[in-house]
């Protein structure tokens, strides 16, 4: 596959972490923002390759994990409604509400439709004029721009029968959140590629400039991410923090304009409830009000059975990146992907899931 | 947080919509996000939107800083055995 | 040809009267005929040689009903013809129960009937015995199919789940991941389109050459749901062994790779209706795996793993950068994913 299997040849792998071992001497602790490196790191072994000064940790870029539990209680009441199709992405099927999942509300009757894209949501409303038909909108700024292009297109094809449940989340300001927290001492940021795809690498430079911590935008394949890596450790090393791109093929400084744009002209920040952060100002993007009336909390209301806590579940602390997953007391024992607890054991790229499923709780590393 | 492939557009089908090649599976996307595609350009395909145009250049840029490494790490086994690393 | 009025399944032709007998003269039997059914008693009699009996049943309903390389009714007979042949069976005869939703076109149900029949005639099985039930419209989705079925397995065979050693090897009959993908491509609500055809097909042929290669393959399984992924962890778990892959072995059609990247699927986990995948003493998998190779269905074999001591009860895949990775259970259905 072209810009894909040249990042993952072998010489290329063993190349960068040869160049990491040559220049790293400083223990360097750095978090991968985005659960879809977290999955890639995982997934490919990368921990098994680097030297003992580097840790990855995994931060909070795994939306569905970050998003609250009251949030899914509220799509599976909308779910519930009589003429109502709910369409959302796969990734939200099996992550447990406070009692149930969209999953589990599909096997009791409501009809929840997986799709790959709002176009995909778009057609549903054109092919069932009767029905209401609400997207559960979920992500990051990657993901937001194509569903507030939904929104533009379903006025522009006047449709009335399309909604959407916006639970979108901004990533920079959560970062921000994390920093401030002060619960952690970060060396370096491995920025997400495909956020940056759209937001570009301005958004990042606080970090480096106001907090003094190296960040480097990254893709995902085994290549892509040693490379920022070895960029990190190389800022590390001598001291000089500041904001890199190493997926110039993905990413432009400036992003995307047009993305930009669309997102901006539905959307609006608004507070944002984070799991296991709280309420973070300005992360949450709600959709303006001349856009009211594809916005289902404005159009319909539900009433959404209190959301309950999850006992025990460290979900929180491994999203902050305050705990490894290996050490919350539920990973591996009441909390596997069969058992999901929490949300980082559901979601395919959790870091709990990640850890659990590709790295088996340390089994591979001993031998 | 966010998958992402690089397809090829094979035909600009209508305004902001057009077929992509991932090796061989072909799927319809919206190119409402990007401007300036063109059939033949590569594009990160997202949620079934193009998110943006694959940069050519800058790859290949990519790929040589990978090529000069692989060659260094070749010199290297040939210098000090096998060994090069744990 | 069942009269115009009837051209659809209405309950009449599962009430057992007139226009059930319609439908068994005029669409089962001359599609399904043999010595045996054509007796139509209350059971199907058959001669048996002495020895084991392999005996299993199995109900299919998929979405779509009709897809590349196949239909719920190749699947339904390849499905239970794969099932006895992987505990080292000769599949020999099959019984098939229809469920159908009322209001079911005839036609549909002629095009499946005629793919069974072609199914058992490339299996080499009989379909001896059925059943036919019609529900109202709305209490089953179009059509659903059970079958069962019985193999004859010879003197000195014994296969199953709980025999791999340490040492033996992994084989996989062909490519991985074809029918899963070929399926989600049919599937409303996902526009992706490839060339790549369900692989279902029955696997008899395939299993009595190996077996003719080797009396001592261990383990025999068909990885159908769950994937390759989720058959081994089940073998590694019942033999109390490790299973270690190599990744770079894995024969993968190039589209399930693209169709995989795109959707966010690992190809391990993705079904397949025409594949097995057999443990063999590493002395004998030479034989086994060129046995193989002569074959339609094993054409692409390759060994893609061994046993090992350890950890036990997992299964583990070497990636080409020496770095290892768990491959655990499949949990649920793989669904698309965005991130």
């Amino acid at each position: 596959m072209k810009h894909i299997d040249e990042y993952r040849r072998p010489d290329s792998i063993k190349g960068l972490v040869a160049k990491i071992n040559e220049i790293s001497t400083k223990p360097a602790t750095i978090m991968e923002v985005c659960g879809t490196h977290t999955v890639s790191i995982s997934k490919n072994g990368l921990r098994q390759l680097l030297p003992r000064t580097i840790s990855l940790i995994s931060g909070p870029g795994c939306p569905v994990c970050v998003t609250g539990g009251s949030d899914i209680d509220t799509a599976i009441a909308y779910a519930q409604q009589k003429d109502v199709i709910l369409a959302t992405f796969g990734d939200m099927m099996k992550v447990p509400g406070s009692y149930q999942s969209l999953g589990d509300a599909k096997a009791s009757g409501a009809d929840v439709q997986v799709v790959y894209s709002t176009l995909d949501a778009l057609d549903l409303a054109v092919k069932n004029p009767d029905k209401k038909v609400i997207f559960y909108g979920v992500g990051f700024e990657t993901t937001a721009p194509t569903v507030a292009l939904s929104i533009l297109e379903a006025k522009r094809r006047g449709l009335k029968n399309y909604f959407v449940y916006s639970v979108h989340k901004v990533v920079p300001p959560a970062v921000a959140a994390l920093i401030s927290l002060g619960e952690l001492k970060l060396d370096g940021f491995l920025c997400p590629g495909h956020v940056s795809a759209i937001i570009g690498s301005r958004p990042y430079e606080f970090i480096a400039r106001d907090h003094g911590i190296p960040c480097v935008i990254a893709g995902f394949e085994p290549a892509d991410i040693l490379m920022a890596i070895y960029l990190i450790v190389k800022q590390v090393e001598e001291s000089s923090p500041k904001v890199e791109i190493a997926y110039g093929r993905g990413v432009k400084e400036e992003g995307s304009q047009r993305a930009l744009e669309v997102m901006d002209k539905v959307f609006e920040t608004a507070p944002g409830d984070w799991r296991g952060i709280g309420v973070i100002d300005g992360t949450a993007l709600a959709i303006r009000g001349e856009y009211g009336d594809f916005d289902i909390t404005k159009v319909m209301s539900v009433e959404v059975p209190e959301a309950r806590e999850i006992k025990g579940c460290e979900c929180g602390e491994i999203l902050r990146g305050v705990k490894l997953p290996f050490e919350c007391k539920l990973f591996g024992k009441a909390c596997t992907p069969r058992n999901p607890v929490g949300p980082c054991m559901v979601s395919s790229e959790g870091s709990c899931a990640a850890y659990y499923r590709y790295e088996g709780m340390g089994i591979l590393n001993d031998g | 947080m966010c998958l992402a492939v690089p397809g090829k557009i094979t035909q600009i089908k209508e305004l902001d919509i057009a077929e992509v090649e991932v090796n061989g599976v072909k799927m319809e996307i919206g190119l409402h996000l990007i401007g300036g595609a063109k059939a033949g350009d590569y594009v990160l395909v997202h949620a079934g939107y193009a998110i943006s145009i694959v940069d050519e250049e800058s790859a290949k840029e990519t790929q040589e800083f990978l090529k000069e490494i692989e060659e260094l790490e070749a010199s290297l086994k040939l210098a000090f055995s096998d060994e090069t690393h744990r | 040809m069942v009269k115009a009025k009837d051209d659809f399944i209405n309950l009449g032709h599962g009430s057992g009267g007139k226009l059930s007998a319609e439908l068994l003269g005029e669409v089962f039997l001359p599609a399904f005929k043999n010595t045996i059914l054509n007796h139509l008693d209350d059971s199907a009699v058959f001669e048996h040689h002495d020895g084991k009996l392999a005996f299993t049943t199995d109900t299919y309903v998929i979405d779509p009903i009709f897809f590349k390389g196949g239909d719920i009714g190749r699947l339904a007979v390849c499905g239970t013809v794969n099932d006895l042949a992987m505990s080292g069976a000769t599949p020999k005869y099959l019984s098939v129960a229809f469920l159908i939703e009322s209001g079911f076109p005839i036609k549909d149900l002629e095009r499946i009937v005629a793919s069974m029949a072609e199914a058992a005639h490339e299996a080499g099985v009989k379909i001896v015995t059925g059943d036919t039930k019609v529900v109202e419209a709305g209490s089953a989705d179009k059509i659903f199919i059970n079958t069962a079925g019985v193999g004859f397995i010879d003197e000195g065979i014994n296969i199953s789940s709980s025999q791999a050693k340490v040492k033996d090897l992994v084989i996989v009959s062909g490519s991985i991941g074809d029918h899963g993908i070929s399926i989600m491509s049919e599937r409303e609500g996902l526009h992706f389109e490839t060339d790549i055809a369900s692989d279902c097909a029955p696997l008899g042929g395939l299993v009595k050459k190996m077996l003719a290669a080797s009396k001592n393959i261990k383990v025999l399984r068909d990885p159908t749901r769950g994937g390759v992924a989720t058959v081994l962890s089940e073998i590694a778990a019942k033999s109390n062994v490790g299973i270690c892959l190599e990744e770079a072995n894995i024969p993968i059609k190039d589209q399930v790779k693209g169709a995989c990247e795109l959707l966010g699927l690992d190809p391990l986990y993705v079904a397949n209706e025409g594949k097995l995948l057999a443990i063999v003493p590493k002395s004998d998998a030479k034989a086994v795996l060129e046995a193989m190779r002569t074959t339609i269905e094993g054409r692409d074999a390759a060994i893609i793993g061994e046993v090992v001591e350890t950890p036990k009860k997992k299964v583990f895949m070497r990636t080409p950068f020496g770095t290892a990775r768990l491959i655990d259970l499949l949990v649920g259905e793989q669904l698309p994913r965005i991130c």
